[in-house]
């Protein structure tokens, strides 16, 4: 009889998963199940190229969906569909409309969604960025001349700031602890890029705590407007817009009653098995697992690169487990990232949340637009470099330094035993 | 098989070299460089680069 993995999460990391399996040799069913009623396709462009020009939603699809491989041509697609609970011990998924599915092997690959603002008040004029739909409809509001506020300054936040302004919005950007990006680059460099943002016309507010929404007519919640946001320290900042981008949540409450981890994403070993099961894995930013480059313990990876990356190791490691074979030794991924912001093309390489320790490379932190390169330092070892204009053979060349975790200085004294 | 790289797409990240070094190469303007045409054998290598690409810039030409 065919056996049969179903994957749950019809997104990039649904599709590399599939394309991976069948790399692995998987000539069985593949079923993906996906709740957007679109095939993959690639979101950064969501916040910038798309976000400024989409077109029509169809049109905008063709722009970004992903090619798939021709392995992959028989896999089942079946969208708009979710699923709203899963016995693992009895290998079963409940589906929205009540069906049951059984699987030999399963793929969890539902990603993350936008955390909101827990704030009551208007729903008009309030946006996030995730799908297409999301681009599609915040680009029919950023016309020239309207006043936006982005709440949250990230990666997505700076991109959403900068595609807005370019537009011809006049945009304020919040930020509620700490400078832009300034927890994935440290202070420095968040301070540069802080600066080159407001040079480019955008407006940065700092330690901000929103405390409310403002809205035209606060006593109809669905048919107000928002006209603004009101801060903890009884600040008012205009804004027909209000985008949130104060990090994601990860998709895992399908998941409750399998005595499995999902307190941060679902809990994996090294080969992305989720841990207290036996033909469960799970890929992309989902999936926290153990750092073994860095020895940092288990964590999420919100990166562009980690759902390849993990469908490459995830999918050997079930197949081997369905087959009864010998696990294959995991890679360890190492995450890259990159983000463009007006004429800035920032490049990560690594893991700069894990730096006790940043030194600029090259450049100057405090003009990045002349080009800057910082390194990201885990005591002695170099575990992350980004930066800014940097043609790619460079970058090539700083990431073999992170990949070896290279260090600053050498080992003086080491030597000098070893004499 | 052949290898085609839309440079109008091509914004020159560099994974690509990374995942498939015996294909694609970077040269020290950090442009990309490539071979066009590639033994069948790198198949798996070319489909890793071709995921890695942010862009989708890289196709196989006469793949079915």
């Amino acid at each position: 009889m065919t056996r049969s993995i179903v994957i749950v999460g019809g997104s990039m990391g649904g599709l590399r998963a599939a394309e991976q399996l069948r790399a692995a040799g998987w000539a069985e069913s593949i079923t993906v199940i996906g709740t957007e009623t679109h095939l993959p396709y690639n979101r950064p462009p969501l916040s910038k190229e798309l976000l400024e020009n989409p077109g029509t939603t169809a049109e905008a699809f063709e722009a970004v969906k992903f090619r798939h491989r021709p392995s992959v041509t028989d896999v089942e697609w079946r969208l708009g569909t979710e699923v709203v609970g899963a016995d693992l011990p009895n290998n079963t998924l409940t589906l929205d409309s009540g069906e049951t599915l059984t699987y030999d092997g399963l793929v969890i690959a539902t990603g993350l969604r936008p955390r909101r603002l827990p704030l009551p008040g208007p729903l008009r004029g309030r946006h996030v960025l995730r799908t297409l739909e999301d681009a599609v409809e915040l680009h029919q509001e950023l016309r020239p001349g309207t006043e936006v506020a982005v709440i949250g300054a990230g990666f997505i936040g700076c991109e959403t700031a900068a595609t807005a302004t370019k537009r011809g919005c006049s945009v304020t950007l919040l930020e509620g602890t700490s400078g832009p990006m300034q927890r994935a680059l440290g202070e420095e460099l968040s301070a540069g890029i802080r600066d080159y943002l407001v040079q480019q016309g955008v407006t940065y507010h700092g330690h901000a705590k929103v405390a409310g929404l403002l809205s035209n007519d606060a006593t109809i919640e669905d048919e107000s407007s928002c006209t603004g946001i009101i801060l903890a320290d009884g600040t008012e900042i205009t804004a027909d817009v209000i985008i949130e981008s104060v990090g994601s949540i990860p998709n895992v409450e399908w998941l409750e009653g399998n005595d499995i981890d999902i307190s941060n994403g679902v809990l994996c070993d090294e080969h992305l098995r989720v841990v207290g099961t036996r033909n469960v894995v799970a890929v992309g930013d989902v999936a926290r697992f153990p750092d073994l480059r860095n020895g940092c313990g288990a964590r999420r990876i919100e990166h562009w690169s980690i759902p390849g990356d993990t469908a490459k190791i995830a999918a050997k490691a079930l197949i081997a487990d369905l087959n009864g074979a010998a696990l294959p030794e995991p890679a360890v991924p190492l995450p890259s990232f990159w983000s463009n912001q007006f004429d800035l093309k920032i490049q990560g390489v690594g893991s700069p949340t894990l730096a006790t320790r940043i030194v600029e490379l090259e450049g100057s932190a405090k003009t990045p637009h002349d080009g800057v390169v910082m390194g990201y330092y885990q005591d002695d070892a170099l575990v992350a470099v980004v930066s800014v204009g940097l043609p790619a053979d460079r970058q090539l060349h700083y990431r073999k330094l992170v990949n070896d975790r290279h260090s600053e200085q050498p080992q003086q004294d080491t030597q000098l035993q070893a004499i | 098989m052949k290898i085609f790289v839309d440079r109008q797409l091509c914004e020159n990240h560099g994974q690509c070299a990374i995942a498939a070094p015996q294909v694609f190469r970077m040269n020290s303007e950090g442009i990309l460089e490539y071979e066009e045409n590639v033994n069948d054998s790198l198949l798996p290598d070319v489909e890793d680069a071709m995921d890695a690409c942010p862009v989708q810039a890289i196709f196989i030409q006469d793949q079915s």
